[in-house]
C-alpha cells in the first residue's frame, strides 16, 4: 500500500513538474506511514531510472517498452494499469501536466474511480488524505476526499517545492508491460513550434498586460497609453488573443510566453494558474482590479482595487507628472 | 459526420460566489448563468463541421430545469436537437459520475466525434471528454485547437505546454476536447432563435440512467482559500490610489 509517483519525461528529459508531484507524494506517504514509489515510462529509459533512484523513493519502477517511446493515451494507460493491478498503489500522484490531463482521467476511470486533478494542497485526516482543489479558477478552495483505493490525484504546478535529489539510493525494478500495437490507436507526429514568433515578450523590461476586464476592443487604448509612457511592451491573458484583439504572440501564460519583467502590471486580469505560470517569475508585479477577491492578488507585491477605466488614466498622468 | 456536443451550464462569469450555510456548495439562490466558455469553443466547432461536410449536431447538456436555457442557445446557434439529462445535485459531484451519466445516454446515439470543452469555468476539472472517450471506447485527443476530418480518420492540432504543438491522427469515432480560441464565436441570430424553438429537445431523467460507476470522491467544504497577502492593497479613489503607486513603484520597490 505505497504512494506511487508518476515521473513525466519527454524525450528524455524530466518534465520540471515531475518532482514537484514526487515532494506532494513524500509528503502523504510520510503522514500516512506508507513507502513512496515512482515510476517512469518510456523506451530506452536506463538513465532517467538510474536519476530517479538519487531520489527519496523507496522503490523507481522502470516501464520500458518501445511502444512507450512516443506518449499516447492508449499506451500510458495500458502501462499504468498493468503496473497498478500488479502492486496495488492506495494513492497515484502525478503532475497537473498537460499530458497528465490527456490520460489520467481515463486511467482512473478504468478502476471506476475520480481523478481528484489540480490539486494545490493535501491534509491527512483519520490516516486518509484530504486534497485541496480550487473551484472557480482560484476564486474558492474546496476539500475533497476519496473513498476506496487506489485513488488518483494530480498536483498543481508550483503548489509545492520540487524534491531535491539526494544520495538516496532506490532499488530499480523493471516493471515489464504488454502491450500490442493495435490497442493503441493514436498516431502522434512530431510536436513542433509555430514559426518565430517576431515579439519577444521575455526580454521586456516592463509589460502592461491586459485582461478581459478591458471589455471591449475599442477600450485597448486605455492600456496602451500606459505601456506608451512607461515604454513597455503591451502583453494580454489568453481570452483577449482568444478573441483577437491582440495578436496571439503577445499572449501569456501556459501556452504562450513566460516573462520576467521588471514590472508587470496585470490590469483586469482574474489571475488563472494558466496565466501566473507565466509571469510569477516577474520582480514587481502590479494588479489592477475591481474584485478585492481576485486570485491575481495573491501574487501581486501592489494591488489596486477598483476600476481600471479610471485608474488607469489616473496612473497614467502620475507616471507623466513624475517624469515632468 | 453526426457530431455530439457535449456542453455544461457555469455560473456568469464574475458572478458573486456565495457559500452556502453547510458550506458545501455555492449558495445558487440569486446566481445567473451562461454557458461554459469552452464548451461554447467546441459547439462553434462541430457546427463549422457540419457546414462543411454535413450531418447533424446534437447537443447534450447535465442539470436541473435551468439549463435548459443553454440548450435553448445551442439550437438557436444552429445544433440541430438536443438532449437534455435532468439531475438536481450534479453541482459537486466528481467528473466521472456526471461524465457516467452523460456516457450512458450517450452510447445509443453512436456518433461520429463527441466535442467538448477541455474544462470547466466553475469547477475546472478538465476530464468529462476524456472519461467519455473510456466510457464509450472511443479513442480522444485532448487540448486540441484544430480538425481536420480525413475520411474515416481526423488530424487534430494539440496543444503542448511551453509554445509546442502536434498533430496526432485518429481513428472514428472519436472524442475531442476543445481549446477555447479555436475558431470565432457566432452570435445566435434573431431566425436561429425562432427555429430554435421548434427543435427536439429530448429529456431524459438521471434517475432512469443505471451508470456503471459510483461516486468515489466527495466534495466535503468550500471556502475562501486562505490569504498568505503579501500584497500591498491601496485605496482611495483613483487619483490618490495612481498617486500612491508612482510613489511605491519609485520609492519602495525601485523600479519606476
Ligand atoms: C490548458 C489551458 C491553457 C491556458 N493557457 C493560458 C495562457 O497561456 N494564458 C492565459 O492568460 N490564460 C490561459 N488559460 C486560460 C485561463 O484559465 C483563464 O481563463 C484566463 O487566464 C482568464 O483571463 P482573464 O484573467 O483575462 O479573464 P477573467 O478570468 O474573466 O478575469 C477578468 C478580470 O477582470 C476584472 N475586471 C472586470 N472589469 C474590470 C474593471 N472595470 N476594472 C478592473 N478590473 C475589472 C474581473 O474582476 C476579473 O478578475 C488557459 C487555460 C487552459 C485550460
Amino acid at each position: 500500500m505505497s504512494v506511487l509517483v508518476v515521473l513525466e519525461q519527454h524525450g528524455g528529459k524530466w518534465n520540471r513538474m515531475a518532482f514537484e508531484a514526487a515532494a506532494a507524494g513524500k509528503m502523504i506517504a510520510e503522514s500516512l506511514g506508507v513507502p513512496l514509489q515512482a515510476v517512469v515510462l518510456g523506451s530506452a529509459i536506463d538513465g532517467l531510472a538510474n536519476d530517479a533512484a538519487r531520489y527519496e523513493f523507496r522503490k523507481v519502477f522502470a516501464t520500458d517498452n518501445p511502444l512507450l517511446a512516443r506518449y499516447t493515451p492508449d499506451g500510458y494507460t495500458a502501462a499504468l494499469e498493468q503496473l497498478i493491478r500488479a502492486h496495488q498503489p492506495r494513492l497515484i500522484v502525478f503532475p497537473h501536466s498537460y499530458q497528465v490531463r490527456d490520460y489520467a482521467p481515463k486511467l482512473s476511470t478504468r478502476f471506476r474511480k475520480a481523478f481528484i486533478s489540480d490539486v494545490v494542497g493535501v491534509k491527512t485526516e483519520n490516516d486518509q488524505a484530504v486534497f485541496v482543489r480550487q473551484l472557480f479558477q482560484g476564486k474558492l478552495s474546496a476539500d475533497v476526499r476519496a473513498n476506496g483505493n487506489p485513488q488518483f490525484a494530480s498536483v498543481q504546478a508550483g503548489a509545492f517545492r520540487a524534491m531535491e535529489p539526494g544520495d538516496g539510493q532506490a532499488q530499480i525494478e523493471r516493471f515489464a508491460v504488454k502491450l500490442d500495437s493495435a490497442q493503441i490507436r493514436s498516431q502522434p507526429e512530431e510536436p513542433f513550434r509555430e514559426a518565430q514568433r517576431s515579439v519577444d515578450l521575455t526580454a521586456a523590461d516592463v509589460i502592461v498586460s491586459v485582461g478581459r476586464g478591458i471589455k471591449e476592443k475599442d477600450n485597448l487604448p486605455v492600456v496602451e497609453a500606459l505601456a506608451g509612457v512607461l515604454g513597455a511592451e503591451l502583453a494580454a491573458s489568453r481570452p483577449i488573443c482568444d478573441n483577437g484583439w491582440l495578436p496571439m504572440e503577445r499572449q501569456v501564460g501556459s501556452s504562450g510566453q513566460t516573462v520576467s519583467p521588471r514590472i508587470y502590471f496585470a490590469i483586469g486580469i482574474s489571475g488563472a494558474i494558466q496565466h501566473l505560470v507565466g509571469m510569477k517569475g516577474s520582480k514587481t508585479v502590479v494588479a489592477i482590479n475591481k474584485d478585492e477577491n481576485a486570485p491575481i492578488f495573491e501574487t501581486a507585491d501592489y494591488g489596486a482595487v477598483g476600476d481600471l477605466f479610471e485608474i488607469v488614466p489616473a496612473l497614467v498622468e502620475e507616471i507623466k507628472k513624475s517624469k515632468a | 459526420m453526426k457530431i455530439i456536443v457535449s456542453v455544461k451550464q457555469v455560473p456568469v462569469r464574475d458572478s458573486l460566489l456565495r457559500i452556502n450555510g453547510e458550506g458545501t456548495w455555492l449558495d445558487e439562490s440569486d446566481l445567473s448563468y451562461e454557458m461554459n466558455e469552452p464548451d461554447a469553443y467546441a459547439l462553434e466547432e462541430a457546427l463549422q463541421l457540419k457546414e462543411k461536410l454535413g450531418g447533424e449536431v446534437v447537443v447534450i447538456c447535465a442539470g436541473p430545469q435551468r439549463v435548459s436555457q443553454t440548450i435553448r442557445e445551442a439550437l438557436a446557434k444552429g445544433a440541430d436537437r438536443a438532449i437534455h439529462v435532468q439531475a438536481e445535485d450534479l453541482g459537486p459531484r466528481d467528473a466521472l459520475t456526471t461524465a457516467a451519466l452523460l456516457a450512458a445516454v450517450l452510447k445509443a446515439e453512436l456518433p461520429d466525434m463527441i466535442l467538448t470543452g477541455l474544462q470547466s469555468d466553475d469547477l475546472g476539472y478538465g476530464q468529462t471528454g476524456v472519461i467519455l472517450a473510456e466510457l464509450l471506447g472511443y479513442a480522444h485527443a485532448t487540448i486540441v485547437m484544430e480538425v481536420e476530418p480525413q475520411g474515416n480518420t481526423i488530424r487534430v492540432k494539440r496543444e503542448l505546454e511551453d509554445g509546442w504543438f502536434q498533430n496526432v491522427i485518429l481513428p472514428l469515432p472519436a472524442v475531442l476536447t476543445v481549446q477555447s480560441g479555436i475558431k470565432k464565436l457566432r452570435y445566435a441570430t434573431l431566425m436561429g432563435i425562432k427555429k430554435a424553438k421548434t427543435k427536439e429537445v429530448k429529456t431524459v431523467s438521471a434517475s432512469d440512467l443505471v451508470p456503471d460507476t459510483a461516486p468515489s470522491a466527495l466534495m466535503e467544504r468550500i471556502y475562501l482559500p486562505a490569504h498568505a497577502k503579501h500584497t500591498q492593497i491601496l485605496s482611495g479613489d483613483p487619483k490618490d490610489v495612481a498617486r500612491q503607486l508612482v510613489e511605491k513603484l519609485r520609492f519602495e520597490a525601485r523600479v519606476l
